[in-house]
């Protein structure tokens, strides 16, 4: 009897755990099989690379260029302002703040990553989109701008706290070493402390990009949605997870657009399987770095 | 008289917070000798040689009174560079420490801090500190690779060689040995006696056989307080405070 019930619950566990690779799979089994329609009609390269999506004309054009491209240049604007924010934040916390402002920073950070990512965007819509469009008279404040801007705040505390790991992990006797040698804080900190952090601040900011580039609501409400490729900046752009979000509704399931937005849904997929391998290569060429084992 | 002091304290207190860690020590330690620390756990010796080199000023909340002069200068003046000070008295720590880096860039660290630019002068400086440090043979073919591949005691052997890089005056060791094995341990013994030719050496140690190979004096700690001090010979052989001896025959600590 005794020997059944480990056994079942030896079972019930193992299925457990391997549910989310059964999830994995039938994710990515979808994603193909609902896009192949689309893939198989078309030339890969002209629908990465083609420069019209007009999905409702008729013939419809499905280039995901405009998209693609919207999606890079708001998730590197966003990391223009999360890194040195977020990493900044990480050293400050760790190297110079005092425990009073450690303890009023750290559950800050928290409660920012807390904060629902639509509050996010009606942050962006109704005060900072405005405010930009004002300050440099410009027809939208709605663009990739303020797109950059809004998703790079909501990327900091991301980006914050995982740097923050990645320093703290730096062993104190490294820091001692440092200094009984005669450097100051800022030889230590520069020197030692952070190569030491390195690929764990990399592995952080990689992980931030991650969350920009996944990020649908802000970049639904903020962005402007204009599916063309952007001259400069401050154009109305539309990423590939604004697109899904707002053309999921309207298109006519089994439709050519229906399987264009899988498709669209794919190549998110794979650009973010790419980012979390390489944050898993580099964090751990860390661990190994820093004697921590594998 | 080869008994020049180097450094003296005079009624030393420290304390953590409200913790009062030492209780007033007054103490010589001589120019090229070895000065050794023996105590329990607990007994301030650490404490003790983390104040020559200002260590303990990273600990919040830390204070210390009383005196003590380097060269008749006053550490802990407001005046004193830190800094310089660190360089003036090198410190080895109990476990290895080594930096994440190659075995080349630990040691020109203390250079490149100190703004020091000559790469030749740079690789003399890493080659002879080897050398000092008895690593010399065992790393030359591999200076690039990285310091942590090496064993704990020639990680150690590297720390002691990249706190020589910097010429300084005084080397304090921190139970340099204590996560090493005999053979690593009897050399780094080995380097201490060699090293004393040229430093002041102060070294705290938990084992009292090791106080009585390497050092020339030996001072005896416990509760914070500096109980006896003296000749290692002589404290090791007629301890003059009935604590010492019980100490050294082994009846507590």
């Amino acid at each position: 009897m005794r020997h059944f019930k480990e056994t079942l619950y030896r079972w019930v566990f193992t299925i457990l755990a391997f549910a989310s690779l059964l999830f994995l799979v039938g994710i990515i089994l979808t994603l193909f099989r609902e896009s192949y329609p689309l893939l198989a009609g078309h030339n890969l390269h002209d629908i990465v690379f083609g420069r019209f999506w007009y999905p409702t004309y008729d013939p419809p054009e499905f280039g995901m260029f405009p998209l693609i491209i919207a999606s890079f240049v708001v998730t590197f604007g966003a990391m223009a302002v999360s890194v040195p924010i977020g990493v900044g934040t990480a050293l400050f916390l760790n190297e110079l703040a005092s425990e009073s402002q450690r303890a009023v920073l750290k559950p800050v950070i928290e409660i920012l990553a807390g904060i629902p990512s639509i509050v996010y965007g009606f942050f962006g819509m109704i005060i900072v989109a405005p405010f930009i469009q004002n300050l440099l008279d410009i027809p939208t404040g709605l663009n990739a701008f303020t797109a950059s801007l809004v998703l790079g705040i909501m990327a900091t505390p991301t980006v914050a706290s995982l740097a923050e790991d990645a320093v703290s992990f730096v062993p104190r006797s490294y820091r001692e070493a440092s200094l009984a040698l005669g450097a100051n804080r800022w030889q230590t900190l520069i020197r030692v402390v952070v190569p030491a952090a390195g690929s764990g601040i990399s592995t952080a900011i990689i992980l931030g990009i991650g969350r920009a580039v996944g990020e649908t609501m802000t970049v639904l409400m903020v962005a402007g949605g204009a599916a063309a490729i952007p001259a400069s900046l401050f154009d109305p752009v539309r990423p590939m997870t604004a697109t899904i979000a707002a053309e999921m509704g309207e298109a006519v399931m089994g439709s050519a657009h229906y399987h264009a937005l899988f498709a669209v849904g794919l190549i998110l997929f794979l650009i973010t399987l790419v980012i979390n391998i390489f944050a898993e290569i580099i964090s751990r060429r860390f661990r190994l770095k820093l004697g921590l084992g594998r | 008289m080869d008994r020049d002091v180097k450094i003296s304290a005079r009624n030393v207190n420290f304390y953590y917070g409200k913790t009062q860690a030492l209780k007033d020590i007054s103490i010589d330690i001589f120019q090229k000798k070895v000065t050794a620390l023996i105590g329990p756990s607990g007994c301030g010796k650490s404490t003790f040689i983390r104040l020559l080199n200002r260590m303990n000023d990273l600990i919040p909340g830390a204070r210390v009174e009383g005196r003590i002069l380097m060269d008749g200068a006053d550490i802990n003046h407001p005046k004193t560079d830190v800094v310089s000070l660190r360089r003036k008295v090198g410190m080895v720590f109990q476990n290895p420490n080594p930096f994440p880096k190659s075995i080349f860039d630990n040691l020109a660290y203390g250079l490149r801090i100190g703004g020091v630019r000559d790469r030749g002068f740079i690789e003399r400086k890493v080659v002879d500190s080897l050398k000092k440090a008895a690593l010399y043979e065992d790393v030359k073919d591999r200076l690039h690779d990285s310091a942590l591949m090496l064993s704990g005691g020639q990680q150690q052997r590297l720390c002691i060689a990249r706190c020589l890089v910097v010429e300084p005056e005084v080397i304090l060791f921190d139970e340099p040995a204590a996560s090493l094995d005999p053979i690593s341990t009897r050399k780094i013994e080995e380097l201490v006696l060699e090293l004393k030719e040229e430093y002041t050496i102060v070294i705290v140690t938990h084992n009292m056989q090791q106080a009585a190979r390497v050092s020339d004096y030996t001072a005896f700690m416990y509760l914070g307080r500096l109980i006896e001090y003296g000749d290692t010979e002589r404290i090791f052989t007629v301890p003059r405070e009935k604590m010492t001896e019980e100490y050294l025959s082994g009846r507590f600590g």
